[in-house]
């Protein structure tokens, strides 16, 4: 987070909190949220000023808006609060607080480089394998601690599968691709792994077309069919989180369609995360979107309102395509 | 160059330097560079195979006998009118070929001479011999003159006189029929030599290996500090038992050796001597002069692989190499199957866990270095730690009470281990390329699905890297077939009178020493006491050595074509 010190200098006349207004349109915070006391600080939408880079130009914390829906659709499975991370000396994550509800899809949108990827790479602790990485603040899933040298990381894992940008099947059978998490969890019953392999892949919706050559290599699979067979993968273990890095990327038309579709199936009974650039994707598949720009999360609420009437200038700018 | 740009360069006009300078960094002059690089590379690797295909190749086919008439006063000088060898080839005369040609030629003669292989060693004293031209009348190539392979003193050319088989009247060669029965009674000697070869060998060397083991037993109990006499006894018993059936085989070996000299053949050479030879020694008989191309086709294969499955004869100069052919592959195996798994480990250390950083540098560094090291260097290292330190352990601990050494001396395990340890860099070095090329996405995919960074590796990086790792066992096979340095000291031999595998239990024989065909190479070209002989040998040898490795290599290939098939990378 950049220096609360106001630089008089280069800020002319208006102070930061100046022209702040509340947009709880219901006015009644939970005392205890810190989202809350967030929303105190919000800008007006039609401010010049409360954009991000003008407050980084002035040297002003940044504010996040989080509409009321999002707060008071308990419980929420993972918690972020006041989460930083640098990699190196650079910042790429500034103070971000974030609650996903249980059971509901949550995209995350935003220009490149505006730090979705490492977010949500921070849930699993996949940053953990580029040294430099260090951060700061609370993410919690359920009530377990993520961060810290003390977590069990290879078990919290385990509660967090994760589907990447590029589909990366193993270079094994289709079989043992989706069950490969129970394997090295030590499962080795016959029958338990053909029922979360049958189960797992009609979940990802591929069961129909590889029933018959379970044995054949996964890398034989088309591009779509490889990363519903990822999806198959992260969800086998039954994780309570699903964490997608912009799972349809590299898909065509069709195959996005499908996992769009898999994804409408799998609301409710995962908590899905998911890193896109497709607004249109974002708008079809999530309940709440949350946009993150410059490394900050800048407006966080339903889907619809994000798109339809977004409280923030950067925020409609966006998704009206003006920028990014 | 664009159209824009040619019209520009014809317009100004640029200076004649501004032009070179121009085409130079177009680069084609560097284009020409590397294609001649790489054409004269070509060349001379290919010139060299076609030169070792073509003499090693050569040594098996039967060449003509040439009965060489000399003139009155050449054949004053030399002992004799007439002259049968094969024609090796036309020289120039020199002096020092004068010197030890013995064929009594004027000093000063000019003109050529025929290297001749006149064989008859045992009579004639020599194998090889030159012959000015001058001294020629007349060459003519009589079908009849019979070429002989000997058990010793090389190959002789004769005209057959007589055959004696015990038993039957003396049958005259002249004819068809005498030819055949020559040929007939020299299949039955060849069948009795292996037969005696497979009692000696195979089976008195399992008995008598048997008795020492009971004999150290033996002694085991006598130097403990109660010896039961009553086991003692039992010992000795089955010492006995075992010593009488000795008796039996030696007997039995000895019956068949004498049914070798029963038969005899009687032949004249060209000095007029005629000689008898018992047809047991007699290895192989042909008339090269009267054989057609498919005759010739047939010996040339039937030489080709005798050399590959037989055992050398005559200081290795004669005979074949098989010994050697699969002491090297012994070698290579042991070899390939120590360097990988150490390499691979070393590697997976290097790439995976050790912190990048001015050690693991330095540690890189000194990895490629090693492999800039002399072998012979490897050598005597292993010969001092190998050898002296943990095979002198071994000793110490496990074979008190043998007589001999068994591994605190040179032996195909050390050997194999010495060059495991020099082709080491070759696998380490391959293997961290073939680990650093699985993707990150492939890793990042196991340890989302909860993996260990073992676990991934293990079940995902290293079977992806297995082609990759294979690669670099292919390099340090290639590398280690060929060496000979290092293993003249830790357990090469010019004759080894047993293989480091065979039927006798336990198969492997780690501690056995072992011949090898690139020291086969340097012992024929420069150790052995007829090098006229020993020439086409080299190069057979040499043809042999090459295919060897080509074809472990092609093995290790299919292997690795197959793992490639396997994990090949997906449809992105």
């Amino acid at each position: 987070m950049p220096s609360r010190e106001l630089d008089r200098g280069a800020v002319t006349g208006a102070p930061h909190a100046a022209g702040t207004v509340a947009v709880r349109p219901d006015a009644d915070p939970a005392p205890s949220s810190i989202l809350a006391e967030r929303a105190s600080r919000f800008v007006s939408a039609d401010d010049r000023s409360d954009s991000v880079i003008a407050a980084i130009l002035a040297n002003r914390p940044t504010a996040t808006v989080v509409h009321a829906e999002v707060a008071e659709d308990v419980p929420h499975i993972v918690k972020i609060r006041g989460f930083s991370l640098h990699y190196g000396e650079k910042q790429a994550l500034h103070d971000v607080s974030l609650d996903v509800p249980v059971g509901k899809v949550v995209a995350l949108i935003g220009p490149s480089g505006c730090g979705k990827s490492t977010l949500i790479r921070c849930v699993n602790r996949l940053n953990d394998l580029i040294d430099s990485v260090r951060t700061s603040g609370v993410l919690t899933i359920g009530e377990t601690s993520v961060l810290g040298p003390e977590t069990d990381v290879i078990g919290l894992r385990k509660r967090v599968g994760m589907v990447f940008q590029k589909s990366n099947p193993f270079p094994k059978s289709i079989f043992e691709n989706v069950v490969y998490g129970l394997r090295i969890a030590g499962e080795g019953r016959r029958s338990v792994l053909r029922e979360v392999c049958e189960r797992s892949l009609r979940e990802a919706a591929l069961w129909d077309e590889v029933k018959d050559r379970l044995d054949e290599s996964a890398l034989q699979l088309s591009g779509g069919q490889q990363q519903r067979l990822c999806i198959a993968r992260a969800v086998a273990t039954r994780p309570e989180v699903l964490l997608m890095d912009e799972p349809c990327s590299a898909l065509d038309p069709v195959a996005t369609a499908k996992v769009e579709e898999l994804i409408g199936q799998l609301r409710g009974v995962y908590t899905v995360m998911i890193v896109t650039h497709n607004m249109q994707q974002a708008a079809r598949v999530s309940d709440y979107t949350a946009f993150m720009y410059l490394g900050r999360l800048v407006e966080y609420g339903p889907t619809e309102a994000i798109f339809q009437n977004p409280r923030c200038r950067d925020t409609r700018d966006y998704v009206t395509g003006r920028f990014g | 160059m664009s159209p824009t740009e040619s019209s520009i360069t014809k317009s100004t006009g640029p200076a004649p330097s501004t032009r070179r300078r121009r085409r130079i960094d177009g680069g084609e002059p560097l284009v020409f560079l590397t294609g001649m690089g790489l054409a004269i590379g070509l060349t001379m690797i290919t010139a060299l195979l076609a030169l070792i295909l073509f003499k090693g190749l050569e040594a098996f086919w039967p060449k003509r006998v040439a009965r060489i008439e000399l003139t009155p006063a050449a054949a004053e000088r030399v002992g004799r009118d007439v002259v049968v060898a094969h024609i090796l080839g036309r020289q120039e005369i020199r002096g020092a070929a004068h010197a030890e040609g013995g064929a009594g030629v004027d000093e000063g003669d000019p003109g050529t001479e025929l290297r001749l292989q006149v064989g008859n060693r045992d009579l004639n004293g020599m194998g090889f011999m030159y012959l000015p031209e001058s001294a020629i009348e007349r060459i003519s190539h009589p079908r009849g003159i019979l070429r002989l392979e000997r058990m010793e003193y090389g190959p002789a050319l004769v005209e057959p006189l007589e055959l004696d088989i015990a038993g039957e009247p003396p049958l005259s060669l002249a004819s068809e029929g005498g030819i055949d029965a020559l040929e007939r009674a020299i299949r039955a000697a060849a069948h009795r030599r292996a037969e005696i070869r497979a009692i000696e060998r195979d089976q008195i060397g399992g008995l008598s290996r048997r008795i020492e083991s009971l004999r150290m037993r033996r002694r085991g109990i006598e130097a403990s500090a109660t010896p039961d006499p009553a086991e003692v006894a039992s010992i000795e018993a089955r010492i006995a038992e075992l010593e009488r059936r000795y008796e039996g085989l030696a007997a039995e070996s000895r019956a068949l050796r004498d049914a070798q000299h029963a038969d005899t053949l009687t032949y004249r050479i060209d000095s007029g001597r005629e000689h008898r030879i018992p047809v047991g020694e007699i290895v192989s008989a042909e008339r090269p002069n009267a054989l057609g191309f498919f005759g010739r086709l047939r010996v040339f294969l039937g030489n080709m692989w005798s050399f590959v499955v037989d055992e050398p004869r005559e200081a290795n100069t004669e005979g074949g190499i098989f010994p050697a052919l699969f002491g090297t592959f012994v070698m290579t195996l042991i070899l390939s199957v120590a360097v990988t798994p150490f390499g691979v480990i070393a590697a997976i250390y290097l790439r995976e866990y050790a912190k990048d950083g001015p050690t693991v540098r330095a540690v890189r560094i000194a990895i490629n270095n090693l492999a800039g090291v002399p072998s012979i260097v490897f050598g005597v290292f292993g010969l001092g730690f190998f050898v002296y330190f943990v095979g002198g352990s071994i000793d110490t601990l496990f074979f008190r009470l043998s007589e001999g050494p068994v591994f605190g001396t040179g032996g195909i395990l050390w050997a194999s281990l010495t060059l495991a340890l020099m082709t080491v860099p070759v696998v380490i070095v391959a293997t961290e390329e073939a680990l650093a090329a699985v993707s990150r996405g492939v890793r990042e995919g196991s340890l989302a699905c909860g993996a260990s960074k073992w676990q991934t590796i293990q079940r995902i990086v290293l079977p992806a890297a297995a082609p990759g790792i294979i690669t670099g066992m292919i390099l340090a096979m290639a590398r280690g077939a060929g060496e000979v340095a290092p293993l003249m000291i830790t357990g090469v031999v010019k004759l080894a009178p047993t293989l480091p595998l065979d039927a006798t239990f336990p198969f492997l024989h780690l501690d056995r020493k072992f011949m090898h065909l690139g020291f086969h190479i340097y012992d024929l070209g420069f150790q052995s006491p007829d090098s006229e002989a020993a020439r086409p040998m080299v190069f057979a040898t040499t043809l042999l050595l090459i295919a060897l490795v080509v074809t472990m290599n092609l093995g290790a290939i299919v292997i690795r074509e197959r793992l490639r098939r396997k994990y090949a990378t997906g449809a992105f």
